[in-house]
């Protein structure tokens, strides 16, 4: 079965039609939701209904990420920086009652077969932790059983594999190759962001999983940046929001 | 967890019956396999050496293989067939190749120089498909080299050190020594660098030389200290131990055994080119080299940190062919001055922007209408030709090379060459419309439709929209 994992949307509507049509034409029966549906982005309503209805039609599953947190506890946005900040409050003033009921409802966790989901660090998935470098990888693969375990929030896609030795290899994804992850090394991947990327390539990222063979491919989707850009400046959003999605960065 | 099937001869697993064991080496054990599936192929079964206390380099160099081999193709390495993991019994089912290995000529060394070169083009041929597809081998010996009966090609086996550019280098952060074979071994592979396509040529190099000299370049060191010898000290020059070996070959295996990568063949089609062309190999001080750098050069390149080389990963983007063989087929006996000027404008760009670039300018001599006061001298002369139309291009000896092919189908024999020789873009002229475009077909469309290769057409502006050339049929 091919299973397509979406990241990090972060409200961005034309990066995430752009993903599903591209995951659809792939093969994609099923969709995993790495979190952060919500913040930075223009249509935060748009693609929270949208995956309620994929989660409500029991083809997906979603998770929570700190945006959509920020988004809706009564704490708000804690430890963001302005513009993200900025980005909760008006998101905030626009989700209805039913999405923010949706984003409420979202686990930390989920486990599937062999395989572990959440948004950032799994050793302790509400501390929002990036994994970002060997160390955090480490960290994280150590407190799971799972064979493979996959999330996002660093918006850089990344692999990495250990052994029963306890040796790690890293590894930087390259666009659209399939790379088995072997038995009996256990795997955590980092998909890439689909509505905010950060690696230099301003095209929409997301995974794909072909569970038969083992294989995870890193795909890029080209999608209307200028739009979705274009839509961060209208809504009176700070313009860094709409800068970095036209660079990648 | 089930228990594991025994390899044993006899046994089934999977569907796959076993056979005789060929060979039990230190990482694996090869044995004869059939399945029903694959009626009348003979089926080689890889299993890894598993046992408490062996090298995990076993188990990581199969999990490499595992990796690389599905994703291989082509007739120079073996087909896979299947695999299965660590949950069972790990085994790896492929292609069994019949043929021989390099090996096998071991105990006939010294060979001639012009075997030598046939069995180094076609390894190196073997290398560029690989490296084609975003592998290096690391591991080139004669017994990982073995040859197609019947045609002859070389295969490449045992993918245990290979690195795949583009999926996780398992070897990598596993282990703090440099696997390979000592041997033949590059000295940056000796440095850690894994990913050098041109450590390949390196250690191609290195199996040239025993083939010419029945010697090895470098000994057989133990350790690694041993091995990186060979980054400040030279070898001895093939024709120092064997003064028949030509200065061509010597020039092709020295250039192979430079430290620096930089200074070797760009890349292994243009070494497959030089081995295929002896007459046409630029001879540097390498060729006439008779003994071994003095103690004051190696005394520097050891101790004086300047001259010591550094050795970078290449670039992970290093996707394109960077250092391609273009060739360029000229018309010397009909074309025009506006056709001979364009020819050469469309070549200019790719050699100045790829320094590692070089260029085969080949002219084919139509024997369906080469003119008969041509006569024996013909052959030279059109090389004489294709000097002068060159010399412009101002391109160094080395950068640029010169044949004349005479056959009856020009079109069929560009295409014939462009495959033998690895070649990446071809450019040629568009005739003329003329009676006998019209009467012959245009050998340009002929060559763009079935090429193996891109095909630059280049035409001076206006020849088709009826300024027709003067003198033309």
């Amino acid at each position: 079965m091919r299973i397509a994992l979406l990241a990090d949307i972060h409200a961005n509507r034309e990066a995430l039609a752009a993903c599903l049509a591209h995951a659809a034409r792939q093969g994609a029966r099923r969709l995993v939701f790495l979190g952060d549906l919500v913040g930075y982005g223009a249509d935060p309503c748009w693609v929270v209904e949208t995956v309620r209805a994929r989660v409500a039609g029991g083809e997906a599953v979603a998770l929570l990420g700190n945006h959509d947190e920020a988004a809706v506890s009564p704490r708000g946005p804690v430890g963001m920086n302005p513009a993200a900040a900025a980005a909760i409050a008006w998101t905030r003033g626009r989700l209805d009652a039913e999405a923010a009921a949706f984003l409420a409802s979202l686990p930390l966790v989920v486990e599937e077969e062999d395989r572990l989901y959440v948004h950032a660090d799994a050793s302790a998935p509400a501390r929002w932790r990036y994994v970002a470098g060997t160390e955090a990888a480490r960290r994280s693969l150590a407190a799971t059983a799972a064979r493979i375990t996959l999330c996002g929030h660093v918006h850089v896609p990344g692999l990495y594999g250990l052994t029963a030795t306890d040796k790690l290899v890293a590894h930087r994804p390259a666009a659209g190759v399939a790379v088995p992850l072997l038995r009996p090394r256990r795997w955590l991947a980092v998909l890439g962001a689909v509505g905010q990327p950060r690696d230099g390539d301003p095209s929409a990222c997301y995974g794909l999983l072909d569970t038969g063979r083992s294989e995870l491919a890193w795909m890029r989707v080209p999608y209307d940046v200028a739009t979705a850009a274009a839509k961060i400046r209208a809504a009176g959003l700070p313009e860094s929001l709409a800068a970095r999605l036209e660079r990648g960065r | 967890m089930p228990g594991r099937p025994r390899v044993v001869a006899g046994a089934t697993i999977d569907g796959f019956t076993i056979g005789a064991q060929i060979h039990a080496g230190g990482m694996a054990t090869l044995w004869e396999a059939t399945h029903p599936d694959h009626p009348g192929r003979p089926l080689l079964m890889k299993v890894p050496r598993l046992r408490e206390g062996e090298d995990p380099a076993a188990i990581v160099g199969f999990e490499m293989e595992q990796m690389i081999l599905p994703r291989l193709s082509g007739p120079h390495v073996p087909r896979f067939v299947a695999a299965a993991g660590f949950e069972r019994q790990p085994y790896l089912v492929m292609e069994r190749i019949l043929g021989t290995s390099l090996a096998a000529r071991l105990p006939s060394l010294p060979l001639a120089a012009e075997e030598v070169a046939a069995i180094g083009a076609r390894v190196a041929e073997a290398l560029d498909s690989l490296h084609r597809q975003a592998v290096v081998h690391l591991d080139v010996k004669p017994s990982n080299i073995l040859f197609r009966r019947g045609t002859g090609e070389a295969v490449l086996v045992d993918f245990g050190l290979a690195r795949h550019r583009l999926l996780p280098d398992l070897l990598e952060e596993e282990f703090r020594l440099p696997y390979g074979s000592a041997p033949y071994m590059a000295p940056e592979q000796a440095m850690g660098v894994r990913g050098e396509p041109r450590s390949d040529l390196f250690a191609l190099g290195a199996v040239l030389y025993q083939l010419k000299t029945g010697m090895l370049p470098f000994g057989e060191p133990q350790g690694l200290k041993a091995v990186r010898r060979r980054i400040w000290r030279d070898p001895l020059p093939p024709r120092a131990l064997r003064p028949t070996c030509p200065p061509w070959l010597q020039e092709i295996i020295l250039r192979c055994l430079e430290v620096d990568p930089a200074r070797r063949h760009p890349t292994a089609a243009q070494l497959a080119f030089d081995l295929r062309h002896p007459d046409q190999v630029a001879l540097s001080p390498r060729a006439e080299k008779r003994g071994r750098d003095g103690w004051t050069a190696v005394l520097r390149r050891r101790f004086d940190p300047k001259a010591r080389p550094v050795f970078r990963r290449p670039a992970e983007e290093a996707d394109a062919v960077h250092a391609p063989i273009v060739a360029v087929a000229v018309d010397v006996a009909e074309q025009s001055a506006a056709m001979a000027q364009v020819l050469r404008a469309g070549l200019g760009p790719i050699m100045a922007s790829l320094p590692g670039a070089r260029v085969a300018c080949i002219n084919v001599l139509d024997l369906r209408r080469a003119a008969p006061e041509e006569g024996e001298n013909r052959h030279v002369q059109r090389l004489v030709a294709l000097r002068h139309w060159a010399a412009p291009l101002g391109l160094p000896e080395g950068r640029i090379t010169y044949h004349v092919l005479e056959a009856a189908d020009p079109a069929q024999a560009l295409i014939e060459y462009a495959t033998a020789n690895r070649v990446d873009h071809i450019v040629m002229g568009a005739r003329a419309d003329s009676l006998r475009r019209r009467l012959l077909g245009s050998v340009s469309a002929g060559v763009a439709a079935h090429a193996p290769c891109t095909v630059t057409v280049v035409r001076p502006r206006g020849v088709n929209a009826g300024g027709a050339e003067p003198g033309r049929a």
